[in-house]
């Protein structure tokens, strides 16, 4: 640290550095390639553009990926956050199709508590298996990524349930203030999640359990109450991704409801520099790695490439990504580099970011 | 309580700890066939047993593959979508015309490198196996939508007579051509944990990976050649599913993983890694297709109870590998 590297590597040594510019490449690419990508116009009272889309339509894997920023942080994983989607979508529309008015407000309010209700208990579920039995998190949460896609058949009996209720329809494509709805709900709850573990304790609390649960249980954090909570609040964001998802086709579909959905929260956490190891975690980069997600799946389509080849390009963006952030990677990345004339600058850049991990 | 309960069984039994889980299968399998043949007459079939084989022999190739990752103590969440890559890749190349003897090869070769090249990554760059796999879970279906997006049928002859070749006994019982194909490489597998260095290896790393290492076995060689190995069995797994249903479908498979993680843990495998048997895991797709025998015999119940019932089972076993205190992390 004796000489102070200059304002522009001080830049590029932020976390956000880089998915930020691959983000900004990618709209810069859509412009290009589609010269009216970052025009938005007033219609009717709401604003229309494809950048408001990407906004709207990356609402739900904000939810996701900030429920899986908490779980990944400590340390764990949560592979069923798509089946519980796909549950909560189910049951709320489950419940709306039975009802005689289907647009009545206390109707859809019922119907999302009791969703919002069960999507609890299925994080609880997690919850206890992580913290109590003490099961690797990818196998408990395993067994209810597949599990859970039978309970969400059950629910539907197979079939598509279709509801016609303008109330639930606005979850998904709804107006605020010229706004998709969809960002307010997303924006609401990563304030609540930023004010909750930013502005009180908790956030450092879960960190701590995700650097060394024995040693923070040792300092007298009740490190299994903590782990028991991410996988609960993790399900309860997933539920609410799953009514946006739902009420985006005003369809529950137990198969295909919140699809995939997991791998593109893991993406977006670890894009937005929460290590996998887990111990630190940054929202503001969970929101980052959702958008350039969002804004790559968007290309994809806008390019014409078949939708489902988006899982492509997303492993190979996982692979890289991890790639980046493993230790061994780096440590021979800069083996190499020090074979050359060595600048002294990798190695205590490589100790101070090896920190947290 | 418990552990004096299990002392006292132990010593009743005189049964090593670690024989508990698969005797406990063993039991369970035989309970579940009690109930089917009590239920349903024609349960007592031969023919049944038979065909739990002929709709699982894909399931027991892929889960062997699994046990030798799970032994490892690593994890291979990319069988599934392979098996569906396999299926897919030969149907779109018979469809193309190429020969039945050049497309199972091609086919074959998917597999191991795609596993070779996880396992190059798990053990190069220190990246946990499930990020790796899942992200080679993801390739291999993004791979099988790039490849069609709807079913593609098979009508190649080879194809057709493997599918419909019956092998059987005079009383008109038989088995697929799959079913011996699967049986093989269960004898295989059982032989290479069973007597060989690789096998040998293999328990080393589960049981503790820093001792195998100082005890100057081939850690790393190893543990990328499991994923090697689990991709090879998906790759039959796949063109033994691609038998059984004539086609390739982009969407086939999906979940499997869980099934085959599920063999394999009520096999007795310990998730952990160290202990457990190739006979285990087929006692472990047994299990599995004996409990889809009987919801198809029920006709009541739904076909997506099973997987219901199968992360019921996954769970239960965990916990009792927990209970009777297989070390475990």
């Amino acid at each position: 640290m004796s000489d102070r590297p200059g304002r522009f590597a001080e830049l590029t040594a932020h976390r956000l550095f880089w998915p930020v510019v691959v983000l900004v490449a990618l709209i810069v690419a859509n412009t290009v390639y589609r010269p009216g990508f970052l025009s938005i116009e007033l219609n009717h009272g709401h604003l229309y553009g494809s950048l408001i889309d990407i906004l709207r339509l990356s609402a739900p894997l904000i939810l996701v990926a900030l429920g899986m920023t908490l779980v990944i942080s400590t340390g764990g994983i949560d592979l069923s956050v798509g089946s519980v989607c796909a549950i909560s979508g189910a049951i709320a529309c489950l419940y709306i199709s039975r009802q005689p008015d289907q647009n009545s407000p206390t109707v859809v309010l019922t119907a999302l508590v009791l969703a919002l209700a069960a999507a609890l208990v299925l994080g609880a579920w997690n919850g206890v298996l992580v913290a109590v039995i003490g099961i690797q998190p990818i196998i408990a949460t395993l067994i209810l990524m597949v599990a859970g896609r039978g309970i969400a058949q059950l629910v539907t009996e197979g079939q598509i349930i279709t509801v016609n209720s303008q109330p639930y329809k606005a979850i998904g494509v709804g107006h605020l203030l010229t706004l998709p709805l969809a960002i307010f709900i997303a924006l609401g709850v990563v304030l609540l999640v930023a004010a909750v573990t930013r502005r009180t304790a908790l956030g450092m609390i879960i960190e701590s359990v995700g650097g060394n649960a024995r040693a923070s249980r040792l300092a007298g954090i009740r490190s299994a109450r903590i782990t028991f909570l991410v996988y609960v609040i993790s399900a309860a964001c997933a539920a609410i991704a799953g009514f946006m998802m739902t009420a985006n086709v005003s369809s529950a579909d137990g198969n295909n409801a919140g699809l995939w959905v997991e791998l593109d929260a893991i993406l977006a956490v670890v894009i937005g520099g929460t290590s996998l190891a887990g111990g630190r975690f940054s929202l503001g980069g969970t929101i980052v790695g959702a958008l350039l997600i969002q804004t790559l799946t968007t290309t994809v389509y806008a390019m014409n490439i078949a939708p489902q080849t988006s899982l492509l390009f997303k492993a190979i963006v996982v692979i890289i990504v991890c790639l980046i952030q493993a230790p061994a990677f780096r440590a021979k990345l800069a083996r190499r580099r020090r074979a050359r004339p060595a600048p002294p600058a990798p190695v205590a850049d490589e100790r101070k970011e090896q920190v947290p991990a | 309580m418990t552990t004096a309960a299990l002392t006292a069984a132990r010593t009743w039994a005189r049964l090593p700890r670690r024989h508990i889980p698969v005797l406990t299968t063993l039991v369970l399998l035989l309970v579940l066939y009690g109930v089917g043949v009590s239920q349903y007459r024609a349960f007592s079939n031969v023919q049944v047993i038979f065909n739990v084989f002929i709709d699982n022999g894909f399931l027991l190739v892929v889960a062997v593959g699994m046990t030798f990752v799970i032994l490892t103590g690593g994890i291979d969440l990319s069988v599934g979508s392979v098996v569906a890559m396999t299926a897919m890749v030969s149907a779109s190349l018979l469809q193309h015309g190429l020969p039945a003897g050049l497309v199972l090869v091609i086919a074959l070769l998917i597999g191991p490198t795609i596993g070779l090249l996880m396992g190059c990554v798990i053990q190069f760059f220190e990246i946990q196996p499930f990020i790796v796999t899942l992200a080679g879970m993801f390739f291999a279906r993004g791979m099988c939508t790039l490849i069609s997006g709807s079913s593609i049928p098979i009508t190649d002859g080879f194809w057709t007579a493997m599918s419909q070749k019956r092998i059987g006994d005079p009383r008109g019982n038989f088995v697929s051509i799959s079913v011996l194909i699967a049986f093989a490489v269960v004898a295989v597998a059982a032989y290479v944990l069973a007597y060989t260095r690789l096998g040998r290896s293999v328990y080393a790393i589960g049981g503790n990976a820093q001792s195998a290492l100082l005890m100057g076995l081939p850690v790393a060689r190893t543990r990328v050649l499991v994923y090697t190995i689990s991709g090879l069995c998906s790759a039959i797994g796949g063109i033994l599913l691609s038998f059984y249903t004539l086609s390739g479908a982009p969407l086939i498979a999906i979940g499997m993983e869980l099934d085959v993680i599920a063999a394999v843990v009520i096999g007795g495998t310990v998730l952990t890694g160290g202990s457990g048997y190739i006979f285990g895991t087929v006692l472990g797709v047994l299990v599995l297709g004996v409990i889809q025998t009987l919801i198809t015999f029920d006709g009541s119940l739904n076909s997506w109870w099973t997987k219901i019932v199968i992360g019921g089972l996954l769970f239960a076993f965990i916990l009792l590998q927990r209970i009777i205190g297989i070390r475990y992390k």
